[in-house]
């Protein structure tokens, strides 16, 4: 059934299981313990940084899918995407794995987009499992986005620290302990940045607009969450959301945090926090679902959110859009 | 959402912090002073050695040139440029780091396609105005007779 922009899924959608894989530094963050796999380093035993970030995705999925005791022909769709032009390292990751692909791209939003997609082709009958995954890396993205790794410059404090991690979640038509309720796809809204060192300003209303949207067309209130996690809007993005929904006289509440916040401590040197589509989809997949499974949370809003920056329409003179879709996911029992 | 642009771009420009100039200034000052001393005390040995004068400048550049790219080789360069900032982007070694990070990192696309195609992606413009300007410069000096 829809409503407004959000589709509510009438048949179930359950996460059968999921994987999180990430590199060294968020191996070494507060939520080190949480994840799957942490590399000893960020190379994964490859010979470049586009290889390593394909390899730490392909252990995602094949994580994800051994956890879930899924074969090969169990998965009706892989959707996945990255920070790299063409999604080269999600294509590379599942040349070997012999799925039906679909790649897309949502920027730092993907993971949440993925399940989106996911779970209308689950609920809407057309596959019994799908695998849903996001990574991004350090590397790849530095010298896709920025400079060169060992270019010597200082980062302004707005910036924000790409994440080296990937995550898979496999959605299923079988029951579980987590479900998804409901997805809200997001519009795309530019509220006139144009700094690429302040993404976290650049996404926040396209945030504030899908939550927005999602309480009018369900009805919910903040105070009706356990969590409500945004994607990587970090420090000045989050709390940008939090004066957005002041200024309507509202209060996005305690229950609301951001993946961004909380991928690296302080002393990690990661400026504003974490970006990436890597972050949101290790923190969905290392702290947020298993809080879920183990019933520390009861409802939760899971909120990627994207800068959709081009380097090159930056150049041109031109301001960052940004993106947000959403998923609520609720503890079954 | 309720705020204008005008007032969206006020609250995220309170919301986010600046530079810490208090610390980058000095630090910068102190590293760039720490080259700049380098440099003369390359310069004072050289004209001890009896060099001549141009030959002595052109000493002085080579070596803060080849410290810089060794430094960045050796990953060390951008451990003290994080601290230093314009301290070590201002002097030679900079513009000697701007071109070897590149050189490095596009390596794995091969050694034409990556690392030769790369490696002026930075240091390109400081190149075209250098140049331009340079003979610009002559171009003047010649038209003033300055040009013996």
């Amino acid at each position: 059934m829809r409503r407004g922009d959000t589709v509510f899924l009438d048949a179930p959608v359950y996460v059968r299981s999921h994987f999180a894989c990430v590199g060294k530094k968020e191996g070494e963050g507060p939520l080190g313990a949480c994840f799957d796999y942490a590399g000893e380093d960020n190379i994964f035993g490859q010979d470049t940084w586009e290889k390593a970030e394909s390899e730490m995705l392909r252990i995602a999925c094949r994580g994800a899918m051994d956890k879930g005791g899924l074969r090969q022909e169990d998965v009706g769709f892989l959707l996945g995407g990255d920070l790299m032009n063409q999604c080269t390292a999600t294509s590379y990751a599942v040349r070997g794995l012999g799925l039906p692909f679909l790649g897309l791209y949502g920027a730092c939003s993907t993971m949440a987009e993925t399940l989106l997609i996911g779970g209308l082709l689950i609920a809407g009958g057309f596959a019994e499992n799908v695998l849903c995954t996001a990574s991004s890396h350090f590397c790849t993205a530095e010298r896709q986005y920025r400079y060169p790794l060992e270019y010597g410059g200082q980062r302004q404090p707005s910036a924000q620290w790409t994440a080296t991690a990937a995550g898979a979640v496999a959605l299923s038509s079988a029951p579980a302990a987590v479900r998804i309720s409901a997805v809200t796809a997001g519009r795309v809204y530019d509220p006139g940045v144009t700094d690429a060192g302040n993404m976290g300003a650049a996404m926040a209303q396209a945030a504030y607009e899908t939550l927005h949207a999602y309480f009018r067309d369900s009805g919910d209130a903040p105070a009706d969450f356990d969590m409500i996690a945004t994607g990587d809007l970090a420090e000045i993005g989050s709390a940008l959301v939090r004066r957005l929904f002041a200024a309507d006289g509202a209060d996005i509440g305690s229950a609301y945090t951001d993946c961004g916040l909380l991928l690296y401590g302080e002393e990690q040197d990661a400026h504003a926090g974490a970006s990436g589509c890597g972050c949101s989809a290790s923190v969905l997949c290392g702290h947020i679902l298993p809080m879920l499974e183990r019933g520390e949370l009861r409802r939760a809003l899971f909120c990627g959110t994207g800068a959709l920056l081009s380097p090159l329409m930056v150049n041109q003179g031109e301001s960052i859009p940004g993106i947000c879709h959403l998923v609520c996911l609720e503890a079954v029992k | 959402m309720k705020l204008s642009k005008e007032q969206y771009k006020e609250a995220y420009e309170k919301l986010s912090p600046p530079s810490p100039s208090l610390r980058n200034v000095p630090a910068a000052f102190a590293v760039g002073g720490f080259i700049c001393l380098l440099g003369q005390l390359v310069r004072e040995l050289c004209l001890s050695a009896g060099l001549e004068e141009s030959a002595t400048a052109t000493v002085v550049s080579c070596s803060l040139i080849f410290l810089g790219a060794l430094l960045t080789a050796l990953k060390l360069f951008e451990k003290i440029a994080k601290f230093a900032g314009a301290g070590t982007l201002v002097p030679i070694t900079g513009f000697a780091n701007s071109i070897v990070a590149p050189a490095i990192e596009f390596k794995t696309e091969g050694y034409i396609l990556g690392t030769c195609v790369k490696m002026f992606t930075i240091a390109g413009p400081v190149l075209a105005f250098g140049i331009s300007s340079s003979v610009l410069y002559g171009v003047l000096l010649w038209l003033l007779g300055g040009a013996a």
